[in-house]
């Protein structure tokens, strides 16, 4: 089993290796040219040229690679030019390891634009996961007891329309009656769990709730395909014949076989999450790390894009890894594999 | 269904003699109401059985073994099944009494073996860990002893190195092995009935063998009552006392496994026998399977529900074989068929398409059939006929 983790490990950080590469090479080695972007209407041959050359971008593509490499494990400096350095002192952009670049357009370390986003969109995530799972499993599972009956119907129907509507949809429609119109739920807005962890909790209701509500109608229909197939089992006739009631047979045979294959996909949702929510921050206006994936890529703030992709890949990577341990610990089948 | 009061002395004095019944199935009807129609699975089933007796149940797939096995484990309680009739347990009405007295009942007075042990037995669970289930929902003990009892009872049912074995998963063990833990959970209440579901359909044939005589050694050795349910006869002929030929959900013909195989009666048993390989014939013969398919249970023919594949419809005058259903008659003392053929022509009729002599109708069936089985008459199972008790 350790073995088999560590070999995980080493496979998902050469994953991580080549999707840095691939991800730097298509921006970098694209026909953008960002130096033009950073000055706007002043622009001239000369200013373009000079800031092409503070941002290193009149380098080869590799070399730019291996800087932006490097930085991940030792400082780096911006603009990295000693000349401009000696001269200009106050002007250069330090950036501690790990480095994940500078951009020149919000003039911000792009480190400092991840620290600032993630717990942003880490809240968003973690309490939706949370409420979804409970909601989407649970009423999986009462549908799928109840099988035919109203509730199962009732329950099918309901998530059959809520997984029909676009994210943006829904989130419009909960902010505008639940919070706007009704005032059930409190305005939305992020507040620091470390500041105020009441004001951030109900802060982060709405937007928890509209993106549980799409995620968690998936999961009752998936939930309870799962549930009824594990239900025609054979081993669960053996269960009952061995006289076990029928509360053990549900919860302790069918349910761990049913969610098997509901926690790879939990796991991969989840992952996927970390790399911004992008609609719902947008239209609760939230600044997490999805809003800054969209405003980068319209402004070809290329460091920023490449270094969320990195960030985005190493949360799918790890959910991914951590389903597969996870998979060998519910499931003696695959620990041999 | 009326039941004849000749079918009731048939069975009973079937097991009469090893003691009063254990399991007494009367009149059991199992209808599934679907879509298309009433599944009629089940219809109007007798049988009883005595303590440290097996009968064997034979027929095709969807004859109804299966369900009739089921009901008497009240596995169809959950299930749209629409029950009728009376499964005697010890006396008790296993119909009638609570979910939470029959859930009692499973596991701990009656068992069953499943077919594919394989998909029979959970993927998540150790071996051992499903039959320290089994042992502690019966019985208040520590986890400590009833894993000693699991450790024993695979070393019973003969599975090396017990103390390692306890601790896998069933996809860790052979076919063979997994059927074995499988009797072991089955038996670890030392239950007064144990169902085997074509417990050896699954094996290759070695390994069948090797479960017969463990089934066999265990039942001498806790005297429990065992309902064998398969489609191979080689498999009654090995272990049963009695067989019940089910076709269409009822039965067409029990009676000791020494008569049903030496003197059958009724045509779908013949057929059965004459599709079986045997080794006193020459092997250029071609087996005889018996034409056409089991009907649908929602649409049965008319009269007898076999007529439809019998070759034997012009013995019966009047086409009666269409027009009524035949009762379960007493053809011969201790043996039973649901058929309209006069019970005197029977034993031609089968002389002549077994192509042997007519064989006499003895009024004792247990020495003198045995002595006819080494003299003249087809033996299914030639290596099986010596160890069987007369």
């Amino acid at each position: 089993m350790l073995y088999y983790i560590i070999r995980r490990i080493i496979a998902a950080f050469l994953m991580l290796v080549v999707i840095s590469i691939v991800t730097f090479g298509i921006f970098y080695g694209g026909p953008t040219d960002p130096a033009r972007l950073t000055c706007g209407k002043n622009c001239t041959p000369a200013s373009i040229a000079a800031n092409r050359h503070a941002l290193g971008l009149d380098k080869p593509v590799t070399v730019q690679y291996a800087n932006f490499a490097r930085g991940l494990v030792q400082a780096r400096t911006f603009p990295d030019d000693p000349v401009f350095a000696r001269n200009n002192p106050d002007k250069v952009t330090h950036c501690p390891a790990p480095c994940l670049g500078y951009s020149p357009l919000e003039t911000k370390l792009v480190t400092d634009i991840v620290k600032d986003r993630l717990p942003v969109t880490l809240s968003i995530s973690l309490g939706a996961f949370v409420i979804w799972i409970v909601a989407g499993v649970g009423l999986g599972i009462v549908a799928a007891l109840k099988r035919g009956h109203w509730q199962d119907r009732g329950i099918v129907a309901i998530s059959l329309v809520f997984y029909s509507f676009p994210a943006f949809f829904i989130a419009l429609l909960m902010y505008n009656y639940l919070s706007t119109q009704w005032q059930l739920l409190p305005p939305p807005a992020y507040v620091s769990i470390f500041q105020d962890p009441v004001a951030w909790f109900q802060g982060l209701l709405l937007p928890w709730f509209s993106l549980a509500a799409l995620f968690a109608a998936g999961y009752v229909r998936l939930t309870r395909a799962y549930m009824l197939e594990t239900m025609g089992e054979d081993y669960l006739r053996t269960a009952r014949a061995k006289g076990l009631p029928e509360r053990t047979v549900i919860f302790k045979h069918t349910l761990r076989a049913a969610l098997t294959p509901i926690v790879t996909v939990a796991g991969l949702d989840f992952g996927g999450l970390f790399a911004g929510a992008a609609i719902t921050e947008t239209v609760f206006n939230f600044q997490g790390l999805g809003r800054a994936v969209v405003t980068s890529v319209s402004v070809f703030d290329l460091p920023v894009i490449v270094a969320l992709v990195l960030v985005a890949a190493f949360f799918i990577v790890m959910a991914n890894l951590v389903v597969d341990v996870l998979y060998g610990v519910i499931d003696p089948r695959v620990r041999l594999a | 269904m009326p039941v004849s009061s000749d079918t009731r002395t048939v069975s009973d004095s079937l097991t009469a003699d090893a003691g009063t019944p254990f399991l007494d199935v009367r009149d059991l009807h199992v209808h599934f109401p679907t879509d298309d129609g009433l599944v009629k699975a089940v219809d109007g089933l007798d049988f009883t059985l005595a303590r440290g007796q097996t009968v064997g149940i034979v027929g095709e797939s969807g004859s109804g073994k299966s369900v009739a096995s089921l009901a008497i484990l009240g596995l169809h309680r959950r299930s749209k099944a629409k029950l009728s009739g009376e499964i005697l347990l010890d006396g008790e009405d296993l119909l009638t009494v609570s979910d939470e007295r029959i859930r009692s009942l499973r596991g701990n007075q009656m068992a069953m073996v499943f077919q594919d042990p394989l998909s029979a037995l959970h993927p998540y669970y150790t071996i051992g860990n499903q039959i320290v289930e089994a042992y502690r929902i019966h019985n208040a003990v520590s986890k400590d002893a009833a894993r000693k009892r699991a450790i024993e009872m695979l070393d019973r049912v003969g599975i090396p190195n017990p103390n390692r074995r306890v601790d896998q998963y069933p996809h860790e063990f052979s076919g063979g092995m997994r059927q074995r833990a499988m009797i072991a959970m089955a038996l670890v209440n030392d239950p007064k009935l144990l169902i085997a579901d074509e417990p050896t359909t699954a094996l290759d044939v070695t390994i069948q063998a090797q479960i017969l005589d463990l089934m066999k050694d265990l039942q001498k050795e806790f005297g429990s009552a065992i309902i064998i349910i398969t489609h191979d006869l080689g498999v009654v002929a090995n272990v049963a006392d009695a067989i019940l030929v089910m076709y269409a959900g009822k039965c067409v013909e029990k009676g000791s496994v020494d008569e049903v195989f030496y003197a059958p009666q009724h045509p779908y048993t013949w057929g059965l026998l004459a599709s079986m390989p045997r080794l006193d014939k020459d092997r250029s013969e071609r087996l005889d399977p018996i034409p056409g398919n089991p009907p649908s249970l929602i649409n049965l023919p008319s009269g007898c529900a076999f007529n439809p594949r019998c070759a034997h419809r012009s013995e019966v005058e009047g086409d009666l074989c269409r027009s009524q259903v035949p009762e379960l008659l007493e053809a011969r003392p201790g043996q039973s068929a649901r058929c309209h053929i006069p019970a005197a022509r029977r034993a031609d009729i089968y002389a002549q398409i077994s192509g042997e002599e007519r064989i006499p109708v003895p009024d004792q069936i247990s020495a003198p059939v045995q002595d006819l089985a080494q003299d003249h008459v087809p033996v299914p199972v030639q290596d099986k006929s010596s160890d069987r008790k007369p």
